[in-house]
């Protein structure tokens, strides 16, 4: 049972890390539903940028040049990221249970 | 529809960040309460996995993408106070880290898409399955328009939310979106069906809100 779980797990997690660093680099490059509203309205010019320390801006690397290849290290970098914060946030949660 | 600062007003952006503050306190609560060990790591890979989904943007128009939201999927995988907390973590890391979605705006980030896209459709969800013939196939058909409903709803509540801020009438910006969002939630209804189906047919035991046909 605990080995069927492990497996299951992993492969769930390594299907998110091939979806961020494969497929993310060829997704559409076009605005969202939000953001073409926001164009077409005209008030896009609204947005304000308030948090100017996101060490990953627009899902991009600082630094490499290569935008698919930047991407995809943001994609690995953002999974495992939520993946541990997902761990933690949940394992402390579920301890309270005992 | 993560919406950046400077779209909604302050007195919008202050009031529902305490209303998402408020539904994070109860949503911890009852994980406390309801979290089982094998739900851990499930609650970790749906979430990396609805983060990874969301940066797939399909194209749904000239000119426009959308993207899964992922918080049906959650609620049906881990029940909906979870899913609150699922898609708030993605939310307040892609903030953070990736600059997607404003600070200011995060409560009405949350309250959009975790709320209104994860526990108030998990209601709908919920009331429509006690009406519906129990078996699998009505059970994913649900799912689908679910997930359909679940995102047109969150664009509703984000357009609302545009309004009373005065950014823009209410009539033509609900409009706007409710036709864009129409057609992203197609995407939405068939990503959750399926990953809900494939999830069904090997470990039902991890699907939350399948209670096995009965």
């Amino acid at each position: 049972m605990k080995n069927k779980n492990f497996w299951f797990f992993t492969a769930g997690l390594i299907l998110a890390i091939v979806l961020a660093v494969f497929i993310s680099p060829f997704a559409s490059p076009h605005p969202d539903g939000l953001e073409r509203v926001a164009e077409d309205k005209g008030f896009i010019d609204m947005a304000q940028e308030t948090w100017e320390s996101a060490p990953l801006p627009d899902y991009t690397v600082p630094g490499i040049e290569n935008e698919g290849v930047s991407t995809a290290t943001a994609g690995a970098i953002g999974t495992l990221s939520v993946f541990g914060v997902g761990l933690l946030v949940a394992f402390v949660l579920k301890k309270r249970n005992d | 529809m993560h919406i950046p600062d400077g779209f909604l007003s302050l007195p919008t952006s202050v009031t529902l960040i305490g209303v998402s503050g408020a539904s994070l306190w109860f949503s911890i609560w009852k994980a406390t309460r309801e979290l089982v060990e094998k739900q851990v790591p499930l609650l970790a890979v749906t979430a990396a996995f609805i983060f990874a989904a969301q940066m797939l943007n399909f194209p749904v128009a000239i000119g426009t993408s959308g993207h899964f939201l992922g918080a049906m999927l959650a609620v049906i995988l881990l029940g909906p106070y979870a899913s609150f907390i699922v898609i708030t973590i993605v939310l307040v890391l892609q903030a953070l880290i990736f600059k997607d979605g404003g600070l200011l705006a995060m409560g009405a980030n949350i309250f959009n898409m975790a709320f209104i896209g994860g526990i108030v459709s998990s209601w709908i969800f919920m009331g429509l399955k006690k009406i519906l013939p129990k078996n699998k196939g009505v059970f994913i058909a649900l799912v689908g328009v679910v997930s359909w409903l679940s995102v047109v709803l969150a664009s509703f509540a984000c357009s609302t939310e545009l309004a009373i801020s005065g950014t823009f009438q209410f009539v033509p910006v609900t409009w706007s979106m409710f036709t864009v969002h129409a057609i992203i939630g197609l995407g939405e209804a068939i990503i959750t069906a399926a990953v809900v189906s494939l999830v069904l047919s090997v470990r039902p035991d991890l699907v939350a809100l399948w209670d096995g046909g009965k």
